[in-house]
């Protein structure tokens, strides 16, 4: 202990200055990553309460707590927050932010105040959004036309809002492409590179390549209302599917870009934990850029049942079959890394052990979705919605609670208290579980989603989601509850408590201002872990 | 043991629910079996002292390995793809024969226009072992058309056509659902599908439907109406308020509008509200409702309004 107490008596990126213009005027990386953080699961926890609204009307059929128009207003808050202040911006924001440049061995990124520059963006593009919001917006996230031309207004805010973030997500995109180009420190090669590395690095390519189509669309929506020629709006001779097109080709990438980062962290855990090199590498990158690139011509999967031509049906099914095969290959890497390995249960792995069985429901679930005779059932029901939570909660969420238990002695220098981290995960697990596999079942009965109410004999299966969504949200308020108390006053932390040999662990816990005091010289991968070494 | 699919009606229903079974076997085995072995690893190499052992093995690929698990995923991906896209086809491909239904959806109600120019509200009627072939367009923003029984289910949009067939394999009464998000009452656009045999299918085009709405009296064909027209839908008879105000001692009453102005709710306000709702708005709701212009007759308003006056004093009416 007495080596960790004066490590965070060192001068640090935390206490180097002090005050609140100190943060939001800094260009350090790693303060960016925290602030994104810290807002970011502001808007989460006002997201969920929104959810468990919409949880608990469902409670039981008929009007429960608020009328229908009240419901369609409350589930579009808590999707528009969650996907697009949430978790679009994501891991990368957060964790790609703190930790990229320290696993590369570069003092910052190559543009930091373009850096600091995305978050303010993304402040901008959040305030936006809330204005949108109070516009009695009802449209849900996905603001389909013609409906949402009803109130344009608000649409053509909500759209604005997209695009700002989508603005702040295409700079940082660039930022981290010529970061990861042009900053690595002497010896990181290539093929060298961390795993979590190379999945920004995809995920920033589909960044820079797909959310300009928000600002395409938003363009269009203007110029619609203000000349009033027809776009989207049929009664102006416009095309509603055109609007569904341009939304998917954004809107299907994101997935991914929401996801792949994700993947990255567990393929950083997963060998730590496991003292084992990780298994296929090459394989894993060759999975990552894969599912990037597919990923751009599946967007047609949203649209199945939408009105496209036989032929176009076809083709974007297999186009879709097709992402599951580098998905899986992941699959059976990580849990490859494992075998014969010397495996600790902390909770950060538990965390990444519980991705691989969540991401595995979601994956196979997809396939449901992407044969078309049974698409055809499936589309627009509960199935789709349990499908989307084990993709994004179970998937993308808990992939970033790994990291944030993984990384958080290197972005803190403290602890979290590791038995209470074990049981509120365990909570977590079970709520998550407990209100999204009802929901699949309410999929395979008929259930349409975006439902204020429903048929009486949906009930049992929607109470027992709804109140397992409680303990989803238990779990959650431990969780964040946990790390922000030992963000303040956690014990100190060794500057390596997990052993990694990863060049982020090789500086100071929580890191100087500079990363490193001299920019590291690499000689080997970063996971020879093992007998030989 | 994943039976959950509803009862199958339609011709191609069972292969669907196959093809389902069949996915979900192969879905559930490889996320059982990988999440085993996952956790038998987790169990069997558990990390036994605090001390961090490094003499694990360097295992870091395996060409045969990695071969063989890209190699069979892709077998089973392209085994699913081919017998999903062989009842695909039937389900895309409605038979020539097929009688062919009108649907016309709206905000939140719909109708439904037979061969013979009859037309049925909220209720789709059809012959059992026959093909029936509906197409649909909507009047106003994306619908779904839906019956899970069936396992059809395709968008209506406003300025196009679009198509869906099925064949009825059994008599009884079934779901239509919205599936696509059309607003407020979205959950409540629900129709009924009657599946009856060839006969009495006859007789109900034959049943002329002018002939038997003039053998009403005007207040029960203005009550009829007002359930099947989805009026119910946002004005209670009870004196509750859904999205609209309620009938209940409506008549006679006097509102006060948007802009402070005082109407008297007359026969005249009433057509009026009906038929161009957006006009004259009530202070405390929204422009919500959708004109009925150019969808009911003369006699059809006047039933309305004949219903909305009997409902002007007590409860009598309530809870219908
Ligand atoms: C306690 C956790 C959560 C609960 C109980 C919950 C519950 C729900 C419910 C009931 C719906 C409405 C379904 C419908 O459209 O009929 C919904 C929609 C949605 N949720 Fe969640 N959710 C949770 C967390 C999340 C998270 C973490 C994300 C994303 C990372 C998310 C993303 C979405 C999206 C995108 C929609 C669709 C919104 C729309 O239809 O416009 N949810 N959720
Ligand atoms: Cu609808």
């Amino acid at each position: 202990m007495s080596e960790a107490e004066t490590a965070n008596d060192k001068l640090n990126y935390l206490n180097c200055e002090k005050g609140f213009l100190s943060w939001l005027m800094s260009i350090d990386h790693k303060r960016i990553g925290l602030m994104y953080m810290a807002s970011m699961f502001l808007f989460f926890v006002v997201g969920g309460i929104f959810a468990l609204a919409v949880r608990t009307e469902l409670f039981s059929h008929g009007e429960t707590i608020v009328n229908a128009q009240a419901y369609n207003i409350l589930f579009t808050l808590h999707g528009v927050i969650m996907i697009f202040l949430f978790i679009v911006p994501g891991i990368p924001a957060t964790l790609g932010n703190f930790l990229l440049p320290l696993m590369i061995g570069a003092k910052d990124v190559v543009f930091p105040k373009l850096n600091r520059f995305s978050y303010w963006l993304y402040l901008l593009g959040a305030m936006v959004a809330f204005f949108a919001l109070f516009m009695k917006l009802d449209t849900g996230w996905t603001f389909y036309a013609p409906y949402s031309l009803e109130n344009s207004r608000a649409v053509i805010t909500a759209t604005s809002a997209a695009f700002i973030l989508g603005f702040s997500s295409i700079l940082t995109g660039l930022n981290f492409l010529v970061t990861i180009h042009k900053m690595r420190a002497p010896g990181m090669q290539w093929g060298r590179l961390p795993l979590f590395v190379w999945t920004l690095y995809a995920t920033a390519i589909l960044q820079v390549a797909a959310t300009p189509i928000i600002g395409i669309t938003l363009l269009l929506l203007i110029l619609e209302n203000a000349l009033n020629i027809g776009v989207f709006d049929p009664s102006k001779g416009g095309d509603p599917l055109l609007f569904e097109h341009l939304f998917w080709f954004y809107s299907h990438p994101v997935v991914y870009i929401i996801i792949l980062p994700a993947m990255g962290i567990v393929s950083e855990i997963v060998p730590v934990f496991s003292r084992k090199p990780i298994f296929g590498y090459k394989a894993l990158v060759y999975a990552s850029v894969g599912i990037a690139g597919i990923s751009l011509l599946v967007w047609g999967h949203h649209l199945f049942v939408a009105g496209m031509s036989n032929f176009a049906r076809y083709l974007f099914s297999f186009l879709t079959f097709l992402v599951a095969i580098p998905t899986a290959v992941k699959v059976f890497n990580w849990v490859a890394t494992m075998y014969k390995g010397s495996i600790s249960w902390d909770s950060p792995m538990l965390y990444a052990m519980s991705f691989v069985f969540l991401f595995l429901i979601a994956g196979t679930t997809g396939i449901h979705l992407a044969t078309l005779a049974t698409n055809a059932h499936y589309h627009d029901t509960y199935f789709v919605v349990a499908h989307f939570h084990y993709t994004l909660q179970g998937g993308a969420v808990v992939g970033l609670l790994a990291g944030m238990h993984f990384w958080f002695p290197k972005m803190f220098g403290r602890m979290f208290n590791e038995s209470f981290a074990k049981f509120s995960w365990l909570v977590l697990f079970i709520g998550f579980n407990g209100t999204f596999l009802p929901q699949f079942v309410l999929g395979m009965q008929g259930m349409p989603r975006r439902y204020f109410d429903y048929p009486p004999e949906f009930e049992g299966l929607h109470r027992i989601s709804t109140i397992f969504s409680f303990v989803n949200g238990l779990g959650y308020a431990m969780v964040l509850g946990n790390l922000l108390y030992a963000a303040f006053k956690g014990k100190f932390a060794t500057s390596n408590p997990y052993l990694s040999k990863s060049l982020e662990w090789q500086t100071d816990s929580p890191p100087i201002k500079d990363n490193f005091a001299e920019i590291p010289r690499v000689t080997d991968w970063t996971y020879s872990y093992g007998a030989t070494q | 043991m994943f039976d959950f699919m509803p009862e199958a009606v339609s011709t191609w229903a069972n292969k669907v629910d196959w093809i389902n079974s069949l996915i979900t076997y192969i879905a559930t085995f490889c996320t059982v079996a990988i999440t085993a072995v996952m956790l038998f690893f987790a169990v069997r190499f558990r990390r036994r002292s605090s001390l961090v052992a490094e003499e694990t093995p360097q295992l870091t690929h395996s060409t045969l390995l990695e071969t063989l698990w890209t190699a069979i995923p892709t077998v089973i991906i392209i085994f699913v793809f081919y017998f999903g896209l062989v009842t695909y086809q039937e389900m895309r491909n409605p038979p020539p024969n097929a009688l062919e239904i009108n649907v016309d959806a709206y905000k939140w109600r719909w109708e439904f226009t037979y061969p013979n120019t009859k037309k049925s509200h909220n209720e789709l009627i059809v012959p059992v072992n026959k093909p029936i072939r509906l197409i649909m367009t909507s009047r106003d923003v994306l619908h779904s058309f839906f019956v899970p029984v069936m396992r059809v289910k395709e968008d209506v949009r406003p300025g196009a056509y679009s198509v869906a067939w099925f064949e009825a394999t059994k008599v009884g009464e079934y779901r239509i659902l919205c599936a696509e998000y059309c607003g407020t009452n979205h959950s409540y656009m629900q129709a009924k599908l009657k599946v009856v045999s060839e006969n009495s299918f006859q007789d109900f085009l034959a049943r002329s439907e002018v002939g038997e709405v003039v053998a009403l009296p005007p207040s029960e064909l203005g009550k009829e109406l007002f359930n099947q027209r989805a009026c119910a839908q946002c004005h209670s008879t009870d004196g509750r308020t859904i999205i609209g105000p309620s009938m209940l001692g409506l008549f006679g009453k006097t509102e006060t509008l948007d802009s402070g102005e005082q109407v008297a709710v007359d026969e005249e306000y009433l057509r009026e509200s009906i038929l161009e709702p957006g006009k004259r708005i009530v202070k405390g709701y929204l422009n919500a409702m959708p004109s009925y212009s150019g969808q009911l007759s003369e006699e059809e308003i006047r039933g309305l309004i004949a219903y909305i006056k009997e409902l002007r004093n007590d409860g009598q009416e309530a809870n219908k």
